[in-house]
């Protein structure tokens, strides 16, 4: 008896805690997202062509939607805007077969030319915008940067709803294309004037107000063409640049999700009840200390090599980045599917450095100069920690201090010899490693002047490969081959941490930047303090 | 009291021109720009031949006595150019923060004044008694927490311990959204003016005329409000103007850490971001400020002390 009544027991518990599950994974609709805005007191633009900035990304991907999207669960592009795209024999003509059931949030239906305008506004070159990087990867676009063409010649609208694209190389248009400053605007409203003050867009919020540093307020779009969502009414994104500040609302329950720094990820884990709710990501940026190959000692990769193994990368990650990263062993970031899990990273082995600095020639070692930023991650407090380690195998390196902003430029300018920075390495592999190719010029981004006929060779293999498959292979080889010549000292792959509320759900862990969600995914549960 | 007006107008421009020539040479040789910022992180990392052109465009690569002419011509007729970023007129730009900006001032400096000032008169009516050393132990301790730090712990204290007030953000503008940036801006002033209207009064308190006045056998009351304030004004008044001039600038930390949408914020994100027309543009705004204010100031003296004239 006592044994059928423990027996009903757990069925009646097992029951209560399926329904609760089911109760936690069935999407509520209504209520409102309260997400924040880190990267800035401000927004910088609401017209998603004019900017590349993280945060007004944050709201593009809210309004705007490009051709293709990224798909957080599988870290890849999938189509968003065509239900169909098929590429040429060569790789080099794509036809995509558009959806016939998007409308812009004015009401009207978007078409083939809507692509096609929205491509050609961005080649405008008078307006300067960021994405255009992207779109020259279209036949033509460059002759309409110029001003020799009015039309993209690679764009061809074969109906209202089939698109013929050309490109210029054999790449993946999705990685392009899933770009938000790269979404497709309507022509009617953007030629009203003021487009970044009443942007129209096709995506799942409309806009309703924007009070310049403070918060950007949406309203549910409800002819989204994913039928039922968005989930909820209402987007709010508060602009909140202090970290501290954030942390306090967070606790507060005033906003629904928080970028966490360091201090406040060790804070977080520790607590029993915010632990529960953080999102982490291995984000595609590659921390690491660039060597300048003029300089004559880091001409040699056993000099490269050695400040890699005299350098206790884990105890810098534990100690001073408090686990918010994770230990980078090749260029290659893990969320890429090129990265090869196999790869060991340098281990720390002081005795191996000097041997190898000895064999290049340098017994007593040498001195160089380290230009670094303040970032907390990957500047000033790194390489403090950091030079009484090179100068145990005898390396004296110097800092030199320039400001965040500076910093891109004196990479490409080559005045450094060595700088440690956070480099983007993704979603496109092949471009990733372009930077690397000895035929791309510096002020492009091969800022090491790294030359190496080995990794040349493979690099022009995997670009001319048009088998998916075995094009990944050979950028995995090629990342391999960075791996052993140690170009940088390979410090981390970001760690991207992003803590929620208990009532809301849906976030993806978005490899390309935590902060950029497809909303329509998310909702909030009626544990959420606003209605 | 034209005369007056007119003489410190003429003032203001020089004034004016001296910080505008400041501002964009400090700018000019700093090094990075808009182009560098925009690549900071790598992610908007811009084709070199578009850097090129976007520098051009911008005007980055002429001449610096050029560009300055060319600033100052166009500031000459109100027009303080478009923003690097957003790509709008600066005035604008402002124009939306001015409102948020001059509400945060007012409300932080009528918090100094009604605390401040009686606080630094009732000390110095009681020298050395209990209140007296009380309310100077809050004027000094005011005076030297960091504006960072005092706002943290009021949000920590308001928001988060007591839920009597909403930590940070604009709202609709109200006084809920608005009290704590206001006490945080306004903490340190009103220290200022504690201190000063306690010296001010006790300065006057042992003057000859409210000695005699007191042997001619007027009430307390009477010779503190007739004779002692009026007095101790004049050094009131001043220290009201300067701080009032410089709430402006002070209140760039209080904005970003309260998320108020003001021009010390939109000063902050552009000096980050290198969009020197929006920076030099909130600093005109933070002088102009200052110099209306102290220009009132003078007005005012006149009008409380008569014996005040200015050659």
């Amino acid at each position: 008896m006592r044994t059928i009544g423990l027996a009903i027991a757990a069925l009646a518990l097992f029951v209560g805690m399926a329904a609760e599950a089911q109760q936690t994974q069935t999407p509520r609709k209504g209520g409102t997202i309260r997400m924040t805005g880190p990267y800035g007191a401000s927004m910088g633009s609401l017209d998603p062509h004019a900017t590349s900035r993280a945060q007004d990304g944050i709201v593009s991907l809210a309004i705007h939607r490009p051709l293709y999207s990224w798909d957080s669960t599988n870290n890849k592009v999938v189509l968003e805007l065509a239900t169909s795209v098929t590429p040429s024999e060569d790789g080099l003509v794509y036809t995509f077969k558009l959806r016939d059931d998007i409308f812009f949030h004015n009401g009207r239906k978007m078409t083939a030319d809507d692509v096609i305008y929205s491509f050609t506004r961005i080649m405008d070159s008078t307006k300067g915008y960021p994405s255009a990087r992207y779109v020259r990867v279209i036949k033509g676009a460059v002759e309409v940067e110029k001003g020799q063409a009015k039309e993209i010649s690679g764009l061809k609208k074969i109906d209202d709803f089939t698109l013929e694209m050309t490109l210029t190389d054999r790449v993946n248009p999705g990685y392009y294309f899933f770009q938000n400053n790269t979404a497709i605007v309507p022509k009617e409203e953007v030629e009203k004037g003021n487009f970044a003050a009443n942007p129209v867009g096709l995506g799942p919020f409309v806009f309703k107000e924007h009070i310049p540093g403070s918060r950007v307020v949406l309203e549910r779009n409800p002819k989204f063409y994913k039928a039922g969502k968005p989930y909820a009414d209402r987007m709010i994104l508060q602009i909140m640049s202090e970290a501290p500040a954030r942390d306090v609302a967070f606790r507060n329950k005033e906003i629904d999700t928080s970028i966490l720094g360091p201090a406040q990820y060790v804070a977080y884990r520790a607590d029993p009840e915010l632990s529960k709710g953080i999102l982490e990501v291995a984000e595609m940026f590659t921390r690491a200390l660039t060597f300048n190959t003029e300089h004559k000692p880091f001409q040699d990769k056993r000099v490269r090599q050695a400040i890699n193994h005299a350098i206790d990368t884990d105890l810098i990650i534990k100690r001073l980045v408090k686990d918010k990263a994770y230990r980078a062993t090749s260029w290659l970031p893990s969320s890429s599917p090129a990265y090869d899990k196999a790869l060991k990273p340098y281990a720390y082995d002081p005795d191996k450095a000097k041997a190898l600095l000895k064999a290049a020639g340098y017994p007593d070692g040498f001195e160089f100069e380290l230009t670094t930023s303040q970032n907390e991650s990957w500047g000033l407090p790194i390489v403090e920690a950091i030079l009484p380690m090179l100068a145990k195998v005898g390396i004296k390196a110097k800092p030199k201090l320039v400001e965040v902003t500076v910093l891109t430029d004196v990479a490409l300018k080559g005045e450094f010899q060595a700088y440690i920075g956070s480099n983007l390495t993704g979603p496109d592999s092949l471009a990733t490693l372009r930077c690397f190719y000895s035929k791309t010029p510096r002020s492009a981004c091969r800022v090491t002047l790294f030359s190496s006929p080995e990794f040349d060779k493979v690099f022009e293999a995997a670009a001319a490969e048009v088998n998916p498959a075995k094009q990944l292979e050979l950028i995995a080889k090629a990342n391999a081959i960075l791996y052993d010549e140690a170009p940088v000292w390979f410090f981390n792959y970001n760690k991207a941490v992003l803590a929620y509320q208990p009532w809301i759900h849906g976030l993806q862990a978005n490899a390309t930047e935590i902060t950029h969600q497809y909303v329509e995914d998310v909702w909030v549960d009626e544990r959420s303090p606003v209605k | 009291m034209l005369t007056v007006l007119v003489r410190r107008l003429a003032n203001v421009i020089p004034t004016l021109f001296a910080i505008v020539a400041v501002v964009f040479l400090l700018f000019s040789v700093l090094p990075g720009s808009f182009i560098s910022a925009m690549n900071e992180d790598g992610r908007g990392m811009i084709d070199p031949a578009v850097m090129e052109r976007m520098r051009k465009e911008m005007g980055l690569d002429d001449p610096l006595i050029e560009r300055f002419g060319k600033y100052v011509g166009h500031l000459a007729i109100g027009d303080l150019g478009n923003s690097f970023r957003t790509k709008e007129p600066v005035t604008k730009l402002i124009g939306d923060r001015l409102w948020p900006s001059l509400k945060l001032v007012l409300a932080a400096m009528l918090f100094a004044i009604v605390i401040g000032v009686p606080l630094g008169f009732i000390a110095a009516l009681k020298p050395g008694s209990v209140t007296d050393a009380t309310s100077m132990v809050v004027a000094i301790s005011g005076l030297s927490l960091p504006k960072f730090w005092l706002g943290l712990m009021l949000m920590y204290l308001f928001a988060l311990q007591l839920k009597l007030l909403p930590s940070f953000g604009y709202g609709d503008g109200g006084l809920t959204h608005l009290t704590l940036p206001a006490i945080a801006l306004g903490v340190s002033p009103m220290a200022l003016l504690a201190r000063t209207t306690r010296a001010a009064v006790l300065d006057v308190l042992n003057a000859d005329f409210v000695r005699t006045a007191r042997s001619k056998g007027m009430s307390e009351p009477r010779v503190v409000t007739w004779h002692v304030m009026r007095n101790a004004l004049v050094l009131v008044i001043t220290t009201i103007g300067l701080q009032f001039g410089s709430l402006m600038g002070q209140a760039v930390v209080v904005e970003k850490l309260f998320a108020w949408p003001g021009v010390g914020s939109l000063l902050v994100d552009s000096v980050f971001q290198r969009d020197v027309p929006a920076v030099q543009g909130c600093i005109l705004l933070i002088v102009l400020f200052f110099l209306a204010i102290n220009t009132l100031i003078d007005l005012a003296y006149v009008a409380i002390d008569p014996r005040i004239r200015y050659a």
